[in-house]
């Protein structure tokens, strides 16, 4: 039997049934991401003053930015493989849909890249109450070594200190400083001081701590704080779809291109409907991209 | 046959003007991109004593505005079908509902309740 409407419209929606289809997904993915952006505002709204990441400061920039440009990039290329088998330039199509492809990968590269720097990245309680935040070096039984970059972990927990270590009392101190790390327990984190030691000098480079002296230690994964927790649900749907979107390009683009020989108008829209769910994690992301890294 | 290459056919023509019109969407989305960002290194509220929350309310309406391109150009909303249409204003609809309910049922609550933080 044959499906009706793959390539010709339905007379009564004026519409093949495939566009019909991939925009009632589309709707059920609005209210899949619509909950979970309600989430954010909710748990945004609700945390404890103090808690929530200032803009900018617990999320690198410059690779969130990138991805934008890249997404956008993929978009317009998505787009302008459709119209090349519109106008019937196979060849050009599938240069364009290689660079969606690319551009995907490249996507996928930077999030692991950001995804790894929070999965490495520790926040330990000594049972002295002191607290240390830095990179995983190595770890054994015995003791953890963790690896501290002073001026560039500032953005991490966000406070400002002399050379001495002791923190700035400016006029926006309560109301701008924000230490991430509050979950850890109020003793363990008074007055934002990390990476001190006993003599009150900062430490810079690396440190290793006996497990003996370790009283709380977690990295910076979704369990570390209510922000994390969000960004990775977040993030890591939208890179399900990223993958599941790009899969779905690339099996068009490659083992599925035959189809251009025998039913080219099934085919197009074939590569219509796959770009306007690829669009849809194009605009997904735009609103990602400033709630989490910028605002 | 001199006409070959003056004159590209009709079709390759209409391509090209798809194609600017889709390279200056593609401009203006990464020009708001670069706003966004530089926006973010400034604080409207404080420093530059607008009002509260004019990071957020600035940065979502980029956000929107560069949204609404991608779905007018690239998804072709702005020469669709009626159906869609209709598909998406209900969407508009429930998506408003969800949002709004939450926040709604969020901000109400009994005065005397307390909180532990």
């Amino acid at each position: 039997m044959e499906i009706p409407f793959t390539s010709k419209a339905r007379p009564d929606t004026g519409l093949y049934n495939a566009k019909v289809g991939i925009w009632l997904f589309l709707a059920s993915e609005v209210m899949l991401f619509g909950a979970l952006f309600s989430s954010y505002i909710m748990l945004r709204i609700g945390a404890p003053e103090g808690t929530w990441p200032l803009p900018g400061k617990m999320l690198m920039t410059p690779p969130g930015a990138i991805n934008t440009a890249v997404l956008i990039l993929s978009s317009v290329t998505v787009v302008l493989a459709w119209a090349s088998l519109k106008f019937g330039n196979f060849a050009q199509y599938k240069k364009f849909q290689a660079v969606t492809i690319a551009c995907a990968v490249v996507f996928m590269g930077i999030k692991a890249y950001e995804y790894h720097d929070k999965l490495t990245h520790y926040a330990i309680v000594k049972t002295d109450g002191s607290v240390w935040d830095g990179h995983m070096v190595t770890q054994d039984d015995q003791s953890v070594t963790i690896t501290i970059h002073a001026h560039e972990d500032e953005g991490d927990h966000d406070h400002d200190h002399d050379h001495n270590g002791h923190a700035h009392d400016d006029e926006h101190a309560d109301s701008k400083h924000v230490n991430i790390n509050a979950y850890l327990g109020v003793k363990a984190v008074k007055d934002f001081e990390y990476n001190v030691d006993e003599h009150g000098h900062h430490v810079d480079g690396e440190v290793t701590i006996p497990r003996s002296e370790i009283a709380k230690i977690t990295n910076y994964g979704p369990q570390h704080s209510t922000y994390l927790a969000i960004y990775f649900t977040l993030t890591g749907l939208h890179a399900l779809h990223v993958c599941g979107g790009a899969f779905v390009i690339f099996m068009i683009w490659g083992p599925l291109a035959k189809m251009w020989e025998t039913d080219p108008e099934r085919y197009i829209n074939r590569v219509e409907v796959s770009g306007l769910f690829w669009h849809f994690v194009d605009l997904v992301w735009i609103f990602l991209f400033p709630l989490l890294y910028l605002l | 046959m001199a006409s070959d290459h003056s004159t590209p056919p009709k079709n390759l023509r209409e391509f090209f003007q798809h194609e600017r019109s889709y390279m200056i969407v593609f401009g203006t989305l990464l020009v708001f991109t670069v706003i966004t960002v530089a926006i973010a290194q400034v604080d409207l509220e404080h420093d530059h004593g607008m009002f509260h929350g004019a990071n957020m309310t600035l940065g979502l309406i980029i956000a929107t505005f560069k949204a609404t391109l991608v779905m007018l150009f690239f998804m072709h909303l702005i020469s669709e079908k009626q159906l869609i249409y209709l598909v998406l204003g209900f969407t508009a609809f429930f998506a408003t509902g969800l949002m709004g309910l939450t926040i709604w049922a969020m901000l109400d609550y009994p005065k005397l309740t307390t909180f532990f933080m």
